[in-house]
């Protein structure tokens, strides 16, 4: 497994390198340096001189990828590309180009409330999901699962805006159950948790519970599930026991994938619920011109991609005894 | 055998519904009798601040800079403007914008010297200038706000100026440090922070136009700017090839030594007042010491902030400002929370005794020669959407609130005559709306360089006139700004020395005087096309029969921006002009301009300052973008216009200053460079508990002089935010009762199955 692994990670630098390299050329094509000083330094009093100075201040006066001004090493060295890159692989991801901060430092500290609404969301979403997918196969043939799977269609077409803009007006304002919007340190924020957590999980409940049910409709049709009924077993059993844990491949698919992205947050939930964590930092820093944290978030986003590609194919090998790392 | 055929099935089954059936009930029966105790659930602040003598408001942009030196942005001074304290702010309550004095002992008046040094009459010409000098005493006894940059060992050094990483790990803000300090305000705060302006690692976006008039600051800049070079230009000789400047500078942040060159247009007299020498004469320069750029900044901030353990950790002066006004910070976060406490050791001043006409019988004055500030804290709350932030107005959790169009319907109804009003839900609240011109000016305009529109001989005067017609501002402010708007006949706003009301204030190219509803009309459309035939263009044709397409330049997103293109499109479409939209993102749509590739655009303006020479200077021709990437993005370029530029922005507010201005703007809306668009109004909201509101566009500190009920509100909020449970019942009954049927069904089916 171990042999696995390190191979997969050293297939991952070439990727890696590749999205960098993506990532300057398409940010410098759209954006040039000039741009980019003149977005941050403002709409009044921005002057040539001014411009020349803060890309001098900011390393961006060097050439993109090759500085043919120099000699040897010096060639490759002094670039934007290498200067700003190259740090991003022991983690360094410097300081932001419009503000100055420490893009690690932000990172660290937006992650944890990105997470406190992604976690239990996406927890309690799959337990949501695969209960009630359950639930509809156990029930199936009967109007519970007709009008189950008539709702899951409904909820499914529906956006993810509606189901904020409705929750907040309805939860918050009109049942005053919860606050609008907000978020609050420690224990206190449990109550700004609730009401996203429960719009995430709605919003997704409709395609989550289709697709498990699928999953295990087609499980519970095979010869084993028939044997095991055959032996006298429970339905529970053979749900809960034999189904579940033979349905786990693609189960594990779409789940495992997604754990790495968690911290990454939600863009219009965070919005919409004045949520302080990463969901919008890339947006924000797009519209703002801002690359070092651009190409920060890319590089984190291609790291956690593959983790969770790696991560997937291990838990394989724990669900399915036949699956073997060659 | 059936599926449901055996014993263990039902017992499980048994066990599966019942159990787990009453734990939701008994949980639910929690829930109610929690929300039944009275709380309000959707509070979102903490028990603890419960009754707290807190103002809370919202920002819906992080704020970039915090630094006075940087920061030059009206969300930035929101809360900057409550901690720093430049020499002289704008009265709160006096109109016309009147500057007072606030660490200042007075608003001196500049003495003008000769090359001489002989000292020459206020009302001098500038060519005789050669020398204009601020001098500026500052009030003994004001101190800092409590800080650890300010803290001292036992040898009377810095405690906190060799910081590690590993000595910072537990600090988050400042006030984290255990120790802090605080020390009297000198002299040498405010010329510190002047040399800041020139240093290159500060960036401040004002330098290119002090330098201009600051005896010196150019040359000073420049000289700081070689020492940074030299820095970097010795560091990548050591290091190598391998240099890297964005990390090295992050490790080792580079502190540049203002003391290394002289700086002639900024001297200190003694500890309690300094000298300000201009290279020419320029009266508009005492607003600038109005603004946060003229703050001052101690030097022991900047060496405790300029610690790589601290940048670090994002603890830097651009987020923890060091100030001695009235409210210090206490929690920086910018992506949720930002809040100021009290300054306790802010120095004595008082609301002001004296006001405008009518603010005694409105109770503007109820608090005159009190000490400020009435608020102990003030929580800024980041709400990027407007409906949430909307919501939370209503329901009495944030305490002002502005209106999007989205909300307008519900706060503000028009009367008959047109004057706007609270609805009566508003009014029933007892909220209040104040609503003000702001000295901005959002105007369209033509690129005078181009052949097409642009130009000066009669015919390009009457193509723009006639275009100035077409474009009904009053109709584009109903549509697309709820009314809050006034159409404007020059780039002067109301409320700035200068501008016109009435017959004599009306753009004659483009409006006639209805004497008996004694406003302004738009002259008609068919006038308009007559200009156009005038002009060549009859039908909006040329004499060999092709249309007139013009190009629009902006970099306009958003819902709005389709309708309001397509608005514009059909408004030259009445004159038979085809406008070619040309929506560029703003770096695109910036570069355009600096060029000069396009024909027309939009674009807007925010008073630095309440002078008309703050707006009259977009329309010079030594300001032309183009040609020396100024502020003139029109390039409009009248050499008589300039002249009397040249003379009216070194007068004093006068009759004799008014005639020369009714004389340039004459000029201008003849000319028609602009279509001068229109000055926003902004409408602001306020709860009941909240006094001493009073709308000033100027000043940003006005944070010391507002006053709230803090136990009515709590009142209010707890009875406007009673939770309502039966809807929770009435879904959750529906979910059981729908799902009983099924679960019999199978129940039945299965027993049926084990007796077959």
């Amino acid at each position: 497994m171990l042999t696995y692994i390190i191979r997969r990670i050293l297939y991952a630098v070439p990727i890696i390198l590749g999205v960098n390299i993506l990532t300057a050329v398409l940010f410098f094509y759209i954006n040039t340096p000039d741009d980019m000083a003149r977005k941050i330094l403002g709409e009044k009093n921005v002057t040539p001189a001014a411009i020349e100075n803060w890309k001098r201040d900011h390393g961006y006066s060097l050439p993109s990828f090759i500085n043919t001004e120099e000699k040897g090493t010096a060639k490759i060295t002094q670039t934007v590309f290498f200067q700003k890159s190259v740090p991003l692989l022991w983690f360094d991801f410097g300081r932001s180009d419009r503000n100055n901060i420490d893009i690690g430092n932000e990172i660290k500290h937006r992650m944890w409330p990105s997470l406190a609404i992604s976690v239990p969301m996406f927890m309690i979403g799959v337990i949501v999901d695969l209960f009630v997918a359950m639930m509809l196969a156990y029930y199936r043939g009967t109007y519970l699962d007709l009008w189950g799977l008539f709702l899951g269609v409904i909820l499914m077409s529906i956006s993810t805006l509606f189901y904020i803009i409705g929750g907040q007006y309805f939860l918050g304002k009109v049942l005053k159950l919860f606050p609008v919007s907000g978020y609050d340190t420690g224990i206190y924020s449990a109550k700004f948790i609730i009401l996203p957590v429960i719009i995430g999980i709605i919003s997704t409940v409709g395609s989550g519970v289709r697709f498990y049910r699928t999953v295990f409709l087609e499980e519970i049709n095979k010869d084993y599930i028939r044997t095991a009924r055959a032996k006298g077993l429970s339905e529970g059993k053979v749900l809960f026991k034999h189904a579940l844990k033979n349905a786990m491949i693609p189960v594990l698919t779409n789940v495992v994938v997604s754990i790495p992205f968690l911290f990454y947050g939600s863009l219009i939930m965070e919005t919409f619920f004045a949520i302080p964590g990463l969901g919008n930092f890339t947006i924000e820093a797009i519209q703002a011109q801002d690359f070092a944290i651009v190409r920060s978030m890319v590089y984190l986003g291609s790291i956690l991609y593959i983790a969770g590609l790696i991560l997937t194919d291990i838990s394989y090998t724990l669900v399915d005894p036949r699956v073997r790392f060659e | 055998m059936s599926l449901f055929e055996n014993e263990d099935f039902k017992k499980t089954g048994k066990r599966g519904i019942k159990k787990p059936e009453i734990k939701v009930l008994w949980v639910f029966i929690c829930f109610l009798a929690i929300l039944a105790g009275g709380c309000t659930p959707n509070n979102p602040y903490r028990p603890s601040e419960s009754g707290s003598n807190t103002f809370y408001t919202t920002f819906v942009e992080p704020p970039k800079h915090l630094d006075p030196a940087r920061s030059y942005s009206s969300d930035e001074y929101d809360i900057i403007a409550q901690i720093y304290e430049p020499p002289f702010q704008y009265h709160y309550l006096i109109r016309p914008y009147t500057l007072v004095p606030l660490t200042a002992e007075e608003v001196p008046l500049p003495v003008y010297l000769d090359k001489a040094g002989r000292r020459l009459p206020e009302d001098v010409m500038p060519e005789r200038v050669y020398r204009a000098v601020y001098g500026i005493k500052i009030k003994k006894g004001i101190k800092y706000q409590l800080h650890p940059a300010f803290a001292r060992n036992a040898e009377g050094g810095l405690m906190y100026a060799n910081l590690t990483g590993a000595g910072v790990k537990d600090i988050k803000t400042p006030q984290d440090f255990p120790v802090k300090g605080t020390r009297e305000l000198r002299s040498d705060d405010y010329i510190y922070e002047i040399m800041r302006l020139a240093d290159p690692l500060v960036e401040s976006p004002v330098l290119s136009i002090l330098e201009k008039y600051i005896l010196g600051l150019k040359e000073y800049a420049d000289a700081l700017r070689a020492d940074l070079e030299e820095v970097r230009k010795d560091r990548r000789a050591k290091a190598g090839p391998s240099y890297n400047q964005t990390t090295d500078e992050k490790e080792n942040p580079i502190a540049l030594d203002y003391r290394r060159h002289p700086l002639p247009g900024v001297e200190k007299v003694n500890d309690y007042a300094y000298r300000i020498v201009l290279k020419t004469k320029y009266p508009q320069f005492i607003y600038w010491l109005a603004m946060p750029f003229f703050s001052p900044v101690p030097e022991e901030a900047i060496v405790f902030y300029k610690q790589g353990a601290l940048a670090d950790k994002n603890i830097t002066l651009d987020r923890f400002p060091v100030g001695t006004g009235p409210y210090m910070m206490e929690n920086f976060n910018p992506n949720m929370e930002i809040s100021l406490a009290r300054n306790k050791d802010f120095h004595h001043e008082a609301y002001p005794i004296a006001g405008d006409k009518g603010d005694k019988e409105t109770g503007l004055l109820n608090d005159a020669d009190r000490a400020l500030p009435f608020i102990g804290r003030i929580v800024f709350k980041l709400e990027k959407e407007a409906i949430p932030r909307w919501n939370k107005f209503l329901q009495g959790y944030f305490d002002n609130s502005g209106i999007t169009s989205d909300s307008f319907d519900q706060a503000v109804a028009i009367s008959s005559a047109g004057k706007p009003g609270l609805t009566d839900a508003m009014r029933e609240k007892g909220i209040s709306l104040i609503t003000s011109v702001r000295p901005s000016t959002y105007y369209s305009g033509f690129n005078m360089l181009d052949d097409a529109v642009g130009g000066y001989t009669p015919e390009k005067q009457k193509l723009r006139q006639a275009i100035s017609i077409a474009l009904d501002y009053e109709e584009f402010i109903e549509i697309f700004n709820n009314g809050r708007g006034v159409s404007a006949m020059s780039p002067v706003p109301p409320g700035i020395f200068g501008h016109i009301e009435g017959e004599e204030g009306i753009n004659r190219y483009v409006y006639s005087w209805d004497g008996l509803r004694k406003k302004p009309v738009r002259r008609s459309i068919e006038y308009a096309r007559k200009l156009m035939a005038e002009a060549g263009y009859p039908g909006g044709r040329d004499r060999e029969g092709r249309p007139l397409v013009i190009t629009f330049d902006n970099p306009w997103t958003g819902a709005d921006s389709t309708p309001m293109i397509n608005w514009y499109i059909k408004k030259f479409k009445l004159l038979g002009i085809q406008l070619e939209n040309r929506t560029t993102d703003y770096n695109r749509f910036q570069e355009k301009m600096l060029k000069g590739n396009f024909q027309f655009f939009s674009w807007g303006w925010n008073a630095d300052y309440p002078d008309p020479e703050n707006f009259f200077f977009l329309l010079t021709g030594t300001n032309s973008k183009f040609k020396f990437q100024g502020e003139n993005v029109a390039n409009y370029s009248n050499p008589e216009f300039d002249r009397l530029f040249k003379i009216m922005e070194n007068m004093e507010n006068s009759n004799a200053r008014l005639k020369v201005i009714k004389e340039m703007i004459g000029m201008a809306q003849k000319d028609s460079p602009w279509l001068w668009g229109y000055h926003p109004v902004a409408f602001a909201l306020y709860h009941r508990w909240i006094g001493n509101v009073k709308s000033n566009a100027m000043a940003n500190n006005t944070m010391k002089y507002i006053k709230l009920g803090a136990l009515e509100r709590e009142n209010l909020r707890e009875e406007w935010n009673r939770p309502n449970l039966w809807p929770v019942a009435i879904v959750l009954a529906i979910l059981v009762l729908g799902s009983l049927p099924a679960i019999i069904a199978v129940r039945r089916k299965r027993r049926e199955g084990a007796r077959r």
